[in-house]
Parts: C-alpha cells; structure tokens; sequence
C-alpha cells in the first residue's frame, strides 16, 4: 500500500489516513498573541514539513451558538515531537476562538496530514527561512527537520508588534523586524531578506506569511534569481481536492492550494494572489 | 445485501452529491485506503462541460450559518480530457460510475450523452440542468416546458439511465420533476445549492449606514449547501416523490443516517451526502453503517 507522495518539488510527502482521528489535547499554551496547540495522535504519523491537517474541536462545533464553526480549519504543523502534533493559532475568528478554548483533555478531530511541503535547498544552498506572523509555523517544523540532516537555516521573521513577536520563540537564531519596531529591525522582514540575499544569494528561501509578503518574497527572489518556495493559505472547505474552494491563479490555471501545495515553486505564480485568504 | 437502482446493483443507498467528491484528488490524498475503503455505494463525478472551464476567480467560498455558500463555477478539463484522462482512474474504484454532465443547447446536450454512452465505464448519467440556456438566458431546468423539451430531443442519444439533476431555484420543483420524468428521465436528484449571497465583511457598520453591497464571491453569487438547506431538502424531496413514478435521490445537508433515513422516508430511493465529506471524508460510510445497524428501512 503506498503511503508516500512525489511532489513536482521531488520530496516524497507522507499521505494521510483515510479519517479523521479524534485526539486528545495534551496542551494549549499563551505564546504571546498566539497559542500553540498541542494533541496527542498515536495513529497519525510525522508530517513533513510544509504540510498540514485539518482540525475541528469535537464539541460546539456546527452545531448550536450560532452554528459556526461548521467546517473544520487548515493548520500547518508546527512541529512533530514524540507523537504530538504542535500547531499554532492566533484567536482571529469563529473556529480559531473555539479551538482557543480548548484545554488539556478535550477532543479535537484531525485529518492529516494533508498537501504537499518543502523540498531541500538544492546543491551547495543555504536554507533561507522567511516568516510573517501566524505563517512562522511550518517554518519551525522545517527548521527542526533541516537540522536533523544537519544542515543549519538562516531564520528571518516579521510580526506586528512585541507581543505578536513571542512567536518567533518557536524557531531558534532568529533575527527579527517588527512593524511598530519594539523588536528587531524596524519595518519589514523582506528587508532582511533583501539585505541577506545582497550579502550571499546562494540560497533556496523558504517563505510563508500573509500574502504581500508573500508577493514581496517572490517578486524579490525573481528578480535576483533565487529559488522560492512558498507555503500558501487559502480558505478551503475540504483539504483533500473535493471542494475546489482554494484555488490560487497560477501560470497554467488554478493550482488547488489543498493538493497541489500549501507549497509551491514561486515559478509557478505570475504574482502571489491577495485576495484568498478567506475569513473562515 | 444490494440495491437495484435503473438496473445497477449498489451496496447500500449512500452516493457523493456531484462536485462534492473528488475521487482522483482523494486518491492522491489517502492513497490506495481510498479504494479498500470507498465510502459512496457509485461515485458521481463531478460535472463534466463539452469544452474545459476554468472556474471562477477566488474567493469561492463562504462560510455561512451551519452551511457553506460556494461559487465554484464548475471548474473541469473538458469532456475529452474526461474521457481519454480521468475515466480510466476513475473505472478503478470499486463501485459504479455516473458521470455528471452539462450544456447550454440540446446539441451540447446530445453530444456529451452520445459520448458517455459509447464508455462502458459509465453505469449511468447524471444531466445538470442548473445551467442558462444559451438563447433565453433561464435555467434549463427551471422551466419545465423548456425542460421537457430538451430532453425529449436529447433522450434518444443516451441508452443507459439517465439522471436529471433538478435546480432549487425555481417556482415549482415537482413540475419540473415531472417534466423530467415525461421527457424520457429514469430517475431525479435534488436538491443543487440553493441560489444564495455572500457580503464582504464591512469594518465599520456605523460609519455608513446604508453602504454600498460588495461581493465577497469572485463569481458574484453562490449557492448554499450544508446542514442549513436539510429543511429545505426534505420539502423538495417529499413534494417531487409524491408526483413522481421513476426513482429520486434525495440530498441536501445530510449527515447522520437519521437524516438520509428522513429523506428515504420522504420518498427517496437513495441519498446523496455532499457537504458533510468536506467535514469528515468517510461520513458516507458512517451514515450507511449506522442506516443498516438500526431497524430503520432503506
């Protein structure tokens, strides 16, 4: 039976099983403005990097209040330690402030993991790791299995202010640009990527973070002929290719975020689409 | 244990709505598991145009009240990518086939038939008439003279059963399954999304008062599907299968077996599960396990 995928990037992705698995939160911990959600899932397997699951808290979810949230969220993994699956949030809306509420022991329903992640820098590159915000997350899962080849990343991330900034607690050797400047470089994080890549442009960079930046990475790494891959957010319904809800133009058509990514060669967007980011 | 439907044996009476499923994408997903396990007793395809369509721009979804409000736009490659591409993928799963048509003249019509009926992969097909045509500008399938009338000329292309799927969004949908029923259907499936519209969100609804609507859909409107349209579902089911001789798939915001059970006992002979799969990707063979471990008929 397989249980591995070859993605156009040539990483070979884990696939998931064909359920979804109701687990048990082992933690649900303040890092800042976000919370790292932490569940125990013995029949899962590690992820790669880059890839994600959809979650839905196991009780008030569809069903009474005002009956949203009814369909299940996208999160990258954050990271996959000893079975548990770390996933990072920020309260933004309906389904994000339910699974804000939940403590250890509740229920949390999984499909994972889902979509296609990040391949190795190629020859001779260093991984250059770009992060904004809540997009940090598979940055840190990345980090942790670049480091397991031995191979270290250089990690820059952006936030919006000081308390925003506590996320960047999931990466290690950050250097950090805020956009009121309580910390690090004061404006954006491109403008750390810029100055690295004007310094040493032997990289593949790895981005992930709300689309301008996004657009901003892309357009940067195009213009100085640096490999890109992107791990992009839409709002979808499935996280399987059945709702054909997320797509993103690309140069050959829509590109299903759900199965033909979260993660993509930058080559293949003209420009990196701002309006996907449905609010779920 | 099996179930005749138009002359195809099905292991139980649960179906994927068209578009709800996509059984080549699921694959890639969950790898062979999809096969040993498949959820739906005959895969609908989702619906397949003459020439490919891309779709409609981003945003295509919403999330509404218990339901979801989706502006697709019946993206797919076109019915000779079908054919040579995904029909061969397709004749792997284990239980029959329907493959979901549509287009916008008899001619087109006919001609999407002709083809399905020349694939014996195919058990059987599913016509969306929830499309203008291309001269009035109406939907086929909500007038039921126009309905009657395109099917009449359509029917003699196509020996294998043939579905019709019925739009919501009409005055009338037992006259219009009716219709379909005199024009040469086997059976009727209901209900499509219900027409419905999606507002971006306004920061500040004090400041002005009576704002300017802005579409959140990049294709404008939508339709709504999911546990927010069961009611509705279970009206139009009741009211078609009180008319209607052939057999009826009843759909629309299923998802425990109580409520296929509801649909059977309004007259369905089948039940389609659509949104629900987005939520848990085997509900379809909760709902049929469940429909078979009670006393319930079905």
């Amino acid at each position: 039976m397989s249980t591995r995928e070859r993605s156009p990037l040539g990483r070979e992705h884990p696939i998931a099983p064909f359920e979804r698995r109701l687990l048990s939160i082992t933690a649900c911990e303040r890092l800042g403005a976000y919370l790292v959600l932490e569940a125990h899932d013995p029949g899962g397997h590690r992820p790669a990097a880059g890839q994600f699951a959809m979650l839905a808290a196991a009780e008030r979810w569809g069903a009474g209040e005002d009956d949203r949230p009814y369909l299940a969220r996208a999160f990258s993994y954050a990271r996959w330690h000893a079975g548990v699956a770390h996933f990072l949030l920020e309260d933004v809306g309906p389904g994000t402030h339910r699974l804000s509420e939940l403590r250890k022991g509740d229920g949390l329903w999984l499909l994972g993991p889902l979509g296609r992640g990040f391949s190795k820098p190629g020859q001779g590159r260093r991984a250059l790791l770009v992060g904004g915000g809540v997009g940090i997350a598979p940055l840190a899962i990345w980090q942790d299995e670049l480091s397991a080849a031995g191979e270290q990343a250089t990690v820059l991330l952006g936030f919006r202010d000081r308390s925003h900034a506590e996320g960047a607690a999931l990466l290690e050797d950050a250097l950090l640009a805020s956009d009121d400047g309580s910390v690090g470089h004061h404006g954006l994080v491109t403008d750390l990527l810029s100055a690295e890549l004007t310094r040493n442009p032997h990289a593949t960079v790895y981005g992930c973070g709300p689309p301008a930046m996004l657009e901003a990475v892309r357009s940067l790494c195009a213009t100085l002929g640096v490999p890109a891959q992107l791990a992009l957010e839409a709002g979808m319904a499935c996280g399987f290719g059945a709702c054909f809800g997320c797509v993103v133009p690309a140069r050959n058509g829509y590109l299903r975020v759900c199965v033909d990514g979260p993660v993509v060669d930058a080559e293949q967007l003209e420009r990196v689409s701002q309006s996907t980011g449905a609010p779920l | 244990m099996s179930i005749d439907f138009c002359g195809i044996a099905l292991r139980h009476p649960i179906l994927n709505g068209s578009g709800t499923f996509d059984a080549i994408a699921a694959r890639r997903a969950f790898g062979e598991a999809l096969d040993e396990e498949f959820p739906f007793a005959a895969f609908v395809s989702k619906t397949i145009t003459l020439t490919p369509r891309a779709g409609n721009p981003p945003p295509r979804l919403w999330e509404a009240q218990a339901g979801l409000v989706n502006s697709i736009g019946l993206p797919n490659k076109g019915l000779e990518h079908y054919m040579t591409e995904d029909l061969p993928e397709l004749a792997r799963l284990p239980v029959p086939l329907i493959t979901n048509v549509m287009g916008s003249s008899a001619e087109e019509i006919a001609e999407l038939l002709h083809a399905c009926d020349t694939r014996e992969e195919i058990a059987a097909v599913e016509l969306n008439v929830s499309c203008p045509n291309v001269r009035t500008g109406l939907d086929i399938g909500a007038d039921p003279a126009a309905l009657e009338r395109v099917l009449v000329e359509v029917r003699p292309a196509l020996d294998k059963p043939l579905i019709v799927k019925l739009t919501p969004n009409c005055a009338d949908v037992a006259e219009c399954a009716l219709a379909a029923e005199a024009g040469g259907a086997d059976a009727v499936s209901l209900i499509n999304t219900l027409r419905a519209l999606a507002l971006a969100p306004s920061a500040n609804h004090a400041a002005s008062p009576r704002p300017e609507p802005h579409l959140w859909l990049g294709g404008g409107s939508g339709g709504l599907s999911g546990a927010a349209v069961r009611p509705v579902a279970l009206a139009q089911v009741a009211a078609v299968a009180r008319r209607v001789s052939i057999p009826v798939i009843g759909m629309g915001g299923v998802s425990t077996a109580t409520h296929a059970h509801d649909l059977l006992a309004a007259g369905a002979s089948l039940v389609a599960v659509g949104t629900e799969s987005f939520r848990d990707p085997r509900a379809a063979s909760r709902i049929a396990r469940e429909l078979y471990a009670s006393d319930l008929p079905g």
